[in-house]
């Protein structure tokens, strides 16, 4: 105890003349963002200039992102997946009876699906992109279960259906980037034409990265939750389902 | 005021460190490790941030305009997925931390073999 005083002004007193030594907040020095943000909607045609450099000028770091994401979640699944060949059997959850609790429900699923589709439809004309516009669908989703019961839930939670989604999300990445290839053009080069700048057709590829990071991002959330379900929801043994 | 989000941000990433450190539960070590993450959010979006600049959107905005950098904001979205799926997996390995030696207490995790 009697060391930790000292430790904690000395360093203490080494982090504040750090950050003195900073740029002063809103000093901006370095040049991309200023560099970036004149060129991409000339030479890309997206209003979304975050959005512009996620899926063009750093596509390539993006799709290695996309990758952290599905190598995670194969993690998940290795970690927590039932492979022991157990049947498992579904344990009967308290349906939920409020009918205000499911109109308000109903309502968040729906207006949730449509925030979420916009985000990542205009994701790179006004505020929003793949990824956030990926979590607020899955979130929708994940909405159903709370308001609904395992029932109507369980489309959402079959691995044979969430598994080759996800796969499409993260392969159609690497798709696009390949066209470029098979076109004789540097790997993720954006050849499809630009179009009208503001406008959906706007972007080339971007559009298309953007789309495949929407259904990865989507597909993964769904495919951890319905990891995490199976895990948390304690299968009852086969005896107990007919009491 | 001109330092100040440094500072967040460096007190954000020690407290989240000492959570972690100190944590007596898997569940809020991966809590702590978020905190600390965000730290690297702040700090990011800080660096970037242009006096008096606004979101790097030129939807019926003049081009040209005083804009913050959009690099960081692409960054910060990168890490925000990356810190996701990290306590994703961390959750993962304390379920199954649960299920072999029935507590999520590091200190008591004794029995630890392959």
């Amino acid at each position: 105890m009697a060391l930790l005083a000292p430790a904690l002004l000395g360093n203490g007193a080494l982090l504040a003349w750090a950050i003195a030594g900073l740029p002063r907040f809103g000093d901006y020095r370095g040049p991309y963002g200023l560099v970036l943000n004149r060129i991409v909607v000339p030479l890309r045609h997206t209003t979304n200039v975050v959005m512009g450099t996620t899926f063009d000028v750093r596509g390539v770091d993006t799709m290695g992102e996309e990758f952290i994401l599905y190598a995670s979640v194969i993690g998940v699944t290795l970690l927590l997946r039932d492979e022991s060949g157990a049947r498992r059997v579904e344990r009967r959850t308290w349906r939920l009876r409020a009918d205000a609790v499911r109109l308000v429900g109903v309502v968040m699923v729906g207006g949730g699906l449509l925030v979420g589709l916009w985000l990542v439809a205009f994701g790179y004309i006004t505020p929003g992109g793949g990824f956030p516009g990926g979590v607020v669908l899955s979130g929708a989703i994940l909405v159903l279960y709370l308001v609904g019961s395992h029932c109507d839930y369980s489309p959402f939670r079959n691995q044979h259906v969430l598994d080759p989604l996800e796969a499409v999300g993260a392969g159609g990445y690497v798709v696009t980037g390949l066209a470029a290839l098979v076109a004789g053009m540097p790997f993720l080069t954006n050849l499809f034409g630009f179009g009208r700048t503001g406008t959906l057709a706007s972007g080339g590829s971007i559009g298309i990265l953007n789309g495949a990071a929407g259904v990865a991002v989507t597909f993964a959330m769904l495919l951890l939750f319905a990891e995490f379900l199976e895990t948390y929801v304690v299968p009852l043994e086969p005896e107990d389902v007919g009491s | 005021m001109s330092y100040l989000p440094y500072a967040v941000a460096a007190w954000l990433c020690l407290v989240g460190l000492a959570g972690v450190a100190t944590s007596r539960n898997l569940i809020h070590l991966a809590v702590c490790l978020t905190v600390t993450q965000s730290s690297s959010y702040v700090l990011l979006l800080s660096v970037g941030y242009v006096k008096h600049g606004k979101a790097p959107i030129f939807k019926g905005v003049p081009l040209g305009a005083t804009a913050v950098d959009p690099v960081v904001q692409a960054l910060t979205l990168t890490d925000v997925v990356v810190s996701v799926v990290v306590v994703a997996l961390i959750l993962a390995l304390a379920l199954d931390a649960h299920r072999l030696s029935g507590t999520v207490d590091p200190d008591e995790i004794v029995d630890v073999s392959g």
